[in-house]
């Protein structure tokens, strides 16, 4: 280790201070975000619908648009039929919750995601070994077949649908008001409280706070995987496969691993997503949500987590701020998306790779460190 | 970089068992004949040039030893073990690294990442040890980074180790393409013209560089056009033209054998 030690290469160490402040904010952040439906600000907040409700959709977008964004971003998969999983998700829950079987639902959330990421490994295993455009239309097909199939079987309720999808188990503990605001003046407002935890009906803040706490683990996850050899072996794949392969990357295991992740990700959001709504029908998983997920991450910046998040607060809340819009909410889209391809390929927020390459010496650093003191 | 330049003295060829034999490769893609009937040896230790006109079938050869064509007959054995349909990785795992004629580095890493990948050829680390920050995960980013410093080291990149590949000059990206190849830790180096594009005194440390390699336990498989390149740097030279073998022999054999100046200079006069 004494090699890599005594050869610091120039701008190897970003300051502590700056990883401290950087730590900081994002903490900072955090708590910001757990306190937005209660802060109900003027601005952000949405006049013409529930803003609680809107936060919980912004954030399974985000939840969503992470587990994409690890099958386009990060191993460059085309996958246009993630709704698939996200569907598998939900309907896993509804069965096995209410319609064939009343299990607790923690137990149904393990459930969906092994069976979303059973299907994500099914799904992958043949098709990852074709080249790209195959697996854009054979995901396209299994998005659309998943919903078929729950819209024709009996045994799925059909059209129908299925009712009385358990909700999270509530921990009651204690109740706060959220504020109201006339103009800029703040006020308790005494009328509304929510619980804490409980995740009944009308408050979709519990709910809100569950799915940002899966986000920030999922974040957590995200940057320990991509800054290790799984990480390099998905951005090398997806440079050149060939050469990734010749030079010792199992490609297709790696692709797969990438498929999967994303469809655990993807099951795990369409879970809390049926949990949420109490009941669940073929209906919202339809092909255009899975472009709506794409978008999310392609406006982000594919490859860049942040962006990805960023995005998918632009394709989810936007549309629910600006209501009076959104009868032009495709166009709007459709112009959006023009610019972005002409002045900004990359996405709003590129990834920053120069600065990861900085963090992962540092990393090595305190690696050596740690090694050298233990 | 180049305290290795006076070693020229041909590798311990008598008495050694062959690390590499092409045993009657033939393949054909449609009714091209791209390799016809090639059988050769690879010594351990030698610098091995594969000559031969254009369209002769050296990175067909290349092709067919990296495991990217399965040979319609024959076979390729491999420190006493035939490759079979072995996928490409795991040939890689065997010990055959090579680079590309025209330059495949992965653009938007960092050169140490492009050796790190390499690197991590050997490496065992999946989801549960990334995750959870297992000491396996450790030892090996460990690990890798100080072969990544090192090889950067040799390959006189350490200054550009975390600049994007695709920012390194020409030169610099054939020798991070060596680099990540050593980085899988090869008994059989493979270059595909790795001075195709070089001014002399870049073939010069080039030719220093593929020295060194082989200095430090590598065989060395080497294509290239520049004859005095060829000539100055290895043991032996195998002759290809239109996928057969026409000779075979120390450089100043072939440089003297009629089939040879027949097929290679008398054919085309560029070169040399």
């Amino acid at each position: 280790m004494s090699t890599a030690a005594a050869n610091p290469t120039a701008g190897r160490r970003r300051p502590a201070s700056s990883r401290g402040l950087r730590a900081a904010l994002l903490v900072v952040l955090a708590l910001f975000l757990y306190a937005l439906p209660l802060l109900n600000l003027p601005i952000i907040s949405t006049p013409a619908s529930d803003f609680r409700a809107v936060l919980f959709t912004v954030a399974s977008y985000a939840l969503v648009a992470l587990g994409l964004n690890i099958v386009l971003g990060y191993a460059g998969l085309l996958d246009l039929g993630y709704v698939g999983f996200y569907a598998i998700g939900a309907y896993t829950v509804g069965v096995f919750g209410s319609l064939h079987g009343t299990l607790p639902f923690w137990l149904l959330i393990v459930l969906a995601v092994c069976i979303s990421t059973a299907s994500g490994l099914l799904l992958g295993a043949p098709t990852l070994r074709v080249r790209g455009d195959y697996l854009a239309i054979v995901t396209l097909g299994f998005g659309e077949i998943i919903r078929l199939v729950a819209l024709n079987s009996e045994w799925l309720n059909g059209a129908r649908g299925i009712q009385g999808v358990p909700r999270p188990p509530s921990v009651e503990l204690f109740e706060v008001n959220p504020l109201t605001w006339d103009g800029f003046t703040a006020y308790v407002d005494l009328g509304e409280t929510s619980v804490f935890m409980k995740f009944g009906l009308l408050d979709a803040t519990p709910y809100y706070w569950l799915v940002l706490t899966v986000i920030i683990l999922v974040l957590f996850g995200d940057v320990l995987l991509q800054r290790s050899r799984v990480g390099r072996a998905w951005e090398a794949t997806r440079e050149d496969e060939e050469a990734a392969e010749l030079n010792g990357v199992p490609t297709f295991r790696f692709k797969l691993l990438a498929f999967a992740m994303g469809a655990f990700i993807g099951g795990l959001s369409g879970a809390l997503f049926a949990a949420r709504q109490g009941s669940i029908n073929p209906e919202p998983f339809v092909i255009q949500l899975s472009m709506l997920f794409l978008a999310a991450v392609v406006i982000g910046g594919q490859g860049n987590r942040w962006g990805a998040l960023v995005g998918a607060v632009v394709v989810a809340y936007l549309p629910e701020r600006f209501r009076e819009a959104a009868e032009f909410r495709v166009l709007i889209f459709g112009v959006a998306l023009l610019l972005l391809a002409n002045f900004r390929p990359q996405g709003l927020l590129p990834p920053r790779r120069a600065k990861r390459a900085k963090a992962a010496s540092e990393q090595i650093a305190q690696l050596e460190e740690g090694a050298a003191r233990g | 970089m180049a305290e290795t330049t006076l070693s020229s003295t041909p590798a311990p060829a008598a008495g050694a068992s062959p690390l590499l034999r092409m045993e009657k490769v033939t393949l054909r893609f449609g009714g091209v004949v791209a390799l016809d009937d090639v059988s050769f040896e690879i010594q351990q230790g030698e610098i091995l040039g594969l000559i031969g006109p254009n369209g002769a079938g050296k990175t067909t050869c290349f092709n067919a030893l990296t495991g990217v064509y399965q040979p319609t007959s024959g076979q390729v054995v491999f420190d006493g073990l035939p490759l079979g349909r072995r996928k490409r990785y795991q040939i890689n795992r065997m010990g055959i690294a090579r680079t590309f004629q025209n330059i495949r580095l992965f653009q938007n890493m960092t050169a140490r990442e492009n050796v790190l990948v390499g690197a991590d050829a050997h490496h065992r680390t999946g989801v549960l040890s990334a995750l959870l920050r297992l000491p396996r995960h450790r030892r090996e980013e460990a690990e890798g980074h100080r072969l990544a410093d090192e090889l950067l080291e040799l390959m006189d990149l350490a200054h550009r180790a975390d600049d994007l590949a695709r920012n390194l000059s020409y030169g610099e990206q054939r020798r991070l393409e060596i680099a990540r190849a050593l980085a899988t830790k090869p008994k059989l180096l493979c270059l595909d013209e790795p001075a195709a594009g070089f001014n002399p005194v870049e073939k010069q440390r080039l030719m220093d560089l593929i020295r060194t390699v082989r200095d430090r336990g590598n065989t060395v498989l080497l294509i290239e056009h520049d004859m005095r390149l060829v000539m100055g740097v290895t043991d032996r030279i195998v002759v290809l033209e239109f996928g057969k073998k026409i000779a075979e022999g120390r450089p100043e054999q072939i440089q003297n054998d009629p089939a040879v100046i027949a097929a290679y200079l008398g054919v085309e006069d560029d070169d040399a």
